[in-house]
């Protein structure tokens, strides 16, 4: 049945134009008569390729259902494969070798994209399915303590303020100095200084956040002798923020009209005023916007606050003392259990994750069409 | 100094002036120089508590392939990590880098336009998505899932001893679902990246193409593939950053184990980021040092990595700002 499905856009096509001519080279049907000129090439109809996908389709799964698979990726991959071929070997009987390179190309692009997508729509609904059952005021409002391992039950309460309090104080520290540097680089820079200030703001982009946890800790835990804090994750997520601060700052000031400059300029206006009073307020939603979507970043981190923060059942609230707990670090450690009851908390704890990190990058977006510079001019 | 009524305001307010904009240039610069120096810090400090432990390694550090500071004397190399994360990158690397090209040509160049500007808000929103996260997806329902075709592979394939198991039917928690799971984290990334190139590329190229009778594919090869390559070169570096250091992800799908194999659906391996993860805990001071090292040596690969990949980026720019 699917085999039939996928030759008859052939047949049906061939019917259409000249008869016989799928077998023949297509230059032949322009040679036999002066009947028969036309100047456009012939075409495969538009609907042959949703034909084609579900004939291949239709036929992977039949046979990878006959052949005992019981993975659908397989049956997925089996249909792609099918739909190139056909595709190809439809089009260059009809249209042309260029024409089935094309269509190839085309369809390559197509299965990429849904190999793309598949993934992470696996991704979104395991977690919200997995995520959703465990999520209530209870949950949000309670922490670990006096919950044995293997107990169900239990919160993330503690997790929760460990975040807030560990991401505000790296927002804290980095966001001034991420910002100031963002501000020399635009309006100061054009040393070998600032040279070497962009090419190594770059690199640090890049260091892996288990680095920067390694960094922390090699210098204010095991050098200068301080136990697990919330404030030494706080310092490796800074470590983290930091670049990516001063890249969207750049960015943002970069679209600052040189003529708002000129204007306060000429108008006796110091340059530090015009930086604070004009330059940085047009820029503004686009800084906000950059200095959030930084928070979501590193809220996300687990790898330093798992060597810094350490992990706490209970609640701590004071961030420069003793062990925290942060909501990456509670999924990982809750998973590590290895329980039903603890895997279930891990996964509402990675649904409440991904909220927080998707609500900050929603809002941060909000921010940047809000703030969105109409008409400056230019 | 008050004897001209006029120059005196002005030698009064410029002071003031030049203080006001000394300290704030000084502020901002500072704030420049304070990045660079910790960049030296970061390498200062992890060079130095490095060279306390590799000073005291009794086996080779670099060549080494076994992972027990804790012995007398301790022995640890960072061959199983050098060549765990290399395998592991490849795989993530041959996997991402045309499929995200691929997800690139389609947001730019195929897919309706209605549709390409949220898939790119989409595609935006994926980089953001929690690596522990990652994780716990790829550990609870990517490994179960890759049972199928690690069997069919070790099937078939087993031949190449590459894709051979030594026990069939041991979970999936290999070098191989790493890679594939590192695929998936990095796409965002090097999607990105490829979109811009490819969305700079001069309308006049494509336009040229199509005037002289080029099919979209081959507007594609022709004008716009030649005019990114180096974007592509540099974005899958970036990528490939991403994939050597991400810590995370690998250590919740990889089953810990410290063997060298060329087996790479067998489970049990390691990377230097997932080794750091796995054996913190446990590990006493100098245990914590030899880790160091290795993070020491993971730093330097990245650092190489992502400065080609800016330097690429760079050259790219000038040469870009000169041809527009």
């Amino acid at each position: 049945m699917s085999r039939t499905d996928t030759t008859a856009p052939a047949q049906r096509s061939s019917r259409g134009g000249t008869a016989d001519a799928g077998e023949r080279p297509v230059g032949a049907a322009h040679r036999r008569g002066a009947t028969d000129v036309r100047l456009a090439k012939r075409r495969l109809p538009r609907w042959s390729s949703p034909l084609v996908a579900a004939g291949s389709a239709a036929l992977g799964c039949g046979a990878g259902a006959a052949a005992g698979w019981h993975n659908p990726v397989q049956w997925a991959l089996l249909s792609a494969l099918l739909f190139v071929a056909a595709t190809y070997v439809l089009t260059a009987a009809v249209e042309g070798r260029r024409q089935a390179g094309d269509r190839v190309a085309a369809s390559l692009v197509w299965v990429c994209f849904l190999a793309a997508v598949v993934p992470l729509v696996s991704l979104a609904w395991t977690t919200v399915r997995n995520g959703s059952g465990l999520i209530s005021g209870y949950f949000l409002t309670h922490s670990m303590g006096g919950i044995t391992n293997i107990q169900p039950g239990g919160g993330i309460y503690h997790a929760l303020l460990g975040t807030l309090e560990q991401v505000g104080l790296a927002t804290a520290l980095a966001a001034p100095v991420g910002l100031l540097t963002g501000v020399y680089l635009v309006e100061y820079g054009g040393g070998r200084f600032a040279a070497a200030v962009t090419f190594f703001v770059d690199v640090m982009t890049g260091v892996p956040s288990i680095v920067a946890g390694l960094f922390v800790l090699s210098f204010w835990n095991l050098g200068l002798g301080f136990g697990p804090s919330g404030f030494a994750g706080s310092m490796a997520l800074a470590l983290l923020m930091m670049p990516v601060v001063v890249r969207s700052t750049e960015e943002m000031l970069k679209l600052v009209p040189h003529e708002l400059r000129e204007a306060s300029l000429a108008l006796g206006v110091p340059k530090w005023r015009t930086i604070a009073r004009v330059v940085l307020p047009t820029a503004a939603g686009g800084i906000t916007t950059g200095v959030m979507l930084a928070v979501a970043r590193i809220t996300g981190e687990t790898a330093p606050v798992m060597l810094l923060v350490f992990g706490n059942p209970l609640i701590n609230p004071d961030p420069f003392a003793g062990a925290q707990e942060s909501l990456p670090l509670y999924v990982w450690n809750q998973y590590k259990l290895g329980n039903d009851a603890s895997v279930d908390r891990a996964w509402a704890g990675a649904l409440t994750l991904i909220a927080f990190v998707m609500l900050l990058n929603l809002l941060a977006r909000a921010v940047a069409r809000w703030k969105s510079p109409r008409g400056t001019g230019r | 100094m008050d004897t001209s009524p006029n120059s005196a305001p002005t030698g009064v307010r410029g002071k003031a002036v030049r203080a006001g904009d000394r300290i704030f240039r000084g502020l901002s610069r500072g704030s420049g120089l304070a990045l660079l120096l910790i960049m030296a810090a970061i390498a200062a400090f992890l060079g130095y508590r490095a060279y306390l432990a590799v000073s005291r390694d009794s086996v080779d550090f670099l060549t080494s392939f076994e992972w027990n500071p804790q012995g007398h004397p301790p022995a640890f190399g960072i061959g199983v990590l050098a060549f765990g994360t290399a395998v592991s990158s490849v795989i993530a690397m041959l996997i991402a880098v045309p499929v995200s090209v691929g997800i690139a040509l389609f947001i730019t160049h195929y897919a309706p336009r209605r549709l390409a500007g949220p898939l790119a808000y989409l595609i935006d929103l994926l980089a953001a998505v929690p690596s522990v996260i990652y994780g716990l997806w790829g550990a609870l329902f990517l490994v179960p899932y890759l049972d199928g075709l690690t069997r069919w592979l070790d099937h078939y394939l087993g031949w190449t001893v590459v894709f051979d198991m030594s026990e069939p039917g041991s979970p999936a928690r290999s070098l191989f679902t790493a890679g594939i799971l590192l695929a998936v984290m990095i796409l965002p990334i090097i999607t990105n990246v490829s979109r811009e190139v490819f969305r700079q590329v001069p309308k006049s190229h494509e336009e040229a193409a199509l005037a002289l009778g080029a099919t979209r594919w081959e507007v594609i090869r022709t004008a716009v593939l030649p005019f990114g390559r180096s974007g592509i070169v540099s974005a899958s570096m970036l990528g490939l950053g991403r994939a050597l250091g991400e810590t995370m992800a690998v250590a919740t799908v990889l089953s810990p184990g410290f063997a060298f194999s060329w087996r790479l659906l067998d489970p049990g391996s390691g990377t230097f980021a997932q080794n750091i993860a796995a054996k913190f805990n446990e590990a006493d001071d100098f245990g914590r040092d030899a880790l160091i090292a290795s993070g020491l040596v993971l730093f330097a690969i990245t650092l190489l990595v992502n400065g080609a990949a800016r330097l690429i980026i760079a050259r790219r720019k000038e040469y870009s700002g000169a041809a527009a």
